[in-house]
């Protein structure tokens, strides 16, 4: 609003100025020009406007979203057992997203190991499965949810898929991940995530090579900034 | 597991509390007719409310194409890049906003991304990240996991890239570098010593640039490895995959 008077202002002065020197100069008013000599009109006011440079207070943008999850982790032939990672996304449009993910996981006995009772196919630090992958998702059926009468929330579901690698049993697997996830917005910023997914990778570690399907499921939390 | 847990939940705590503090916005008079406010950053989203031709809107944030906005009223909704560039600003000019496009792409800095392939058999899962000196001159760094049936392994690059044709819409370049390539047998073998050697590698390849930040990239890679051995190794890669940039 001020700077509007202060514009209206100076356009206005800016119009009398040439207003007074602009009509001097005309025969009519003038005597200057009965004189013969052409002098340049006297200037009264010296225009010693600086251009303003108005700043435009930023629009913050909410296309990154980080988080974190835990869930159950089932790899094939070790049990399964709770997961937690971490995921960080940047959404190029409303539909896609790309996304990075670690998660780790402690894996269980085999059926054979806990049968024999003593034989023991990995060490402990083997038995540690961890993984990182990076995907592209995919955003379908955007639309609201309601809680109760007055309270709707933000929700779409997604297709997710990707590839990375796993280290487990002392290996390093190339692994290919799928699934699909959904996500609540709570508000603008703050996000419930459900997803499942399928990591795949080719194993040799009981004898011969097959491939190996693992299934996790989890819940997480994610921000947006 | 627990801790971990823990110390997520409080750093997501504080990126809330961080949002939380008050703002001023930017405040934009509608032009067009009117425009659509949705309930979410989507076209899958409901039409709630339209503010009219002089309504004055806050922007209150951004999601890729769509904007937050508030009316004097006090309604809020989601409205698209499209409508939005139809207002005016404080100055009475439209409003113009940043949109991330070819010539963003072509003026970029940073850029990192992850590609796949094959090296020599074994499969590969590479991320780098490129700073650009110049529209045509780049320097990368690149960490790469390698994959095989009968060892794993470690690649770390430094390379200089150039780009030589950077406005073509597919874009090759040519790259020159040089890293260390650590190499271990697969649990599953016999036991032998890991291996760590220096490598020089040149390669070419091509960027498309596809939407937004998005770039689709690949490669073809050739490696003398300079082994303790006699001879040196000679190793063929080639990788697909995709970046952004910044």
């Amino acid at each position: 609003m001020e700077t509007r008077v202060r514009i209206l202002f100076l356009t206005l002065v800016a119009g009398m100025t040439l207003a007074t020197s602009g009509c001097s100069s005309l025969p009519f008013f003038g005597k200057k020009q009965d004189t013969g000599t052409a002098e340049a009109p006297e200037q009264v006011i010296e225009p010693e406007v600086e251009r303003r440079d108005i700043v435009k207070p930023k629009i913050d943008t909410e296309d990154f979203e980080i988080g974190g999850f835990a869930g159950i982790m089932s790899v094939e032939d070790f049990g399964a057992s709770p997961v937690v990672g971490a995921t960080l996304a940047y959404h190029f449009s409303e539909a896609l997203f790309a996304e990075a993910a670690i998660g780790r996981t402690d894996t269980e006995e085999t059926s054979f190991e806990r049968l024999s009772g003593a034989a023991q196919l990995l060490t402990d630090d083997e038995r540690q499965f961890t993984y990182y992958n990076a995907s592209v998702g995919w955003n379908l059926f955007p639309g609201e949810a309601f809680f109760g009468r007055n309270r709707a929330f933000n929700q779409s579901f997604y297709l997710i898929g990707g590839l990375g690698s796993t280290r487990f049993g002392g290996d390093d697997l190339f692994t290919i991940n799928f699934g699909a996830g959904y996500r609540l917005l709570f508000n603008d910023v703050f996000a419930l995530r459900v997803d499942f997914r399928d990591h795949v990778f080719d194993s040799d570690l009981l004898g011969e090579s097959e491939t190996v399907h693992n299934l996790t499921g989890h819940i997480g939390f994610s921000f947006f900034f | 597991m627990k801790s971990a847990l823990r110390s997520l939940l409080i750093i997501l705590l504080l990126l809330a509390a961080s949002a939380l503090h008050a703002k001023e916005y930017r405040e934009v008079s509608v032009a067009d007719p009117y425009i659509e406010m949705r309930t979410g950053p989507g076209k899958g989203y409901p039409i709630t409310y339209v503010a009219e031709r002089g309504e004055n809107v806050e922007i209150i944030r951004r999601k890729t194409d769509w904007f937050k906005v508030r009316t004097d009223r006090g309604r809020e909704g989601w409205v698209n890049i499209v409508q939005m560039e139809q207002t005016l600003d404080a100055a009475g000019e439209t409003t113009e906003f940043e949109r991330v496009g070819r010539d963003e792409f072509l003026q970029r800095r940073w850029e990192t991304g992850i590609l796949t392939g094959d090296f020599s058999g074994a499969d590969t899962v590479s991320i780098y990240g490129g700073y650009s000196i110049s529209r045509n001159l780049s320097v990368e760094v690149w960490g790469s996991q390698l994959i095989g049936n009968f060892s794993n392994g470690w690649l770390g690059t430094v390379a200089v890239v150039h780009e030589t044709w950077p406005e073509w819409r597919i874009s090759p370049y040519f790259t020159l570098g040089t890293g260390i390539v650590q190499t271990s047998p697969k649990s599953t073998l016999v036991a032998t010593p890991d291996r760590s050697d220096q490598f020089a590698m040149v390669g070419a390849g091509a960027r498309v640039y596809v939407t937004r930040r998005f770039v689709l990239r690949g490669e073809y890679k050739s490696y003398v490895v300079i082994t303790s051995r006699d001879d040196n190794e000679e190793v063929e890669e080639w990788k697909l995959g995709f970046g952004f940039f910044f």
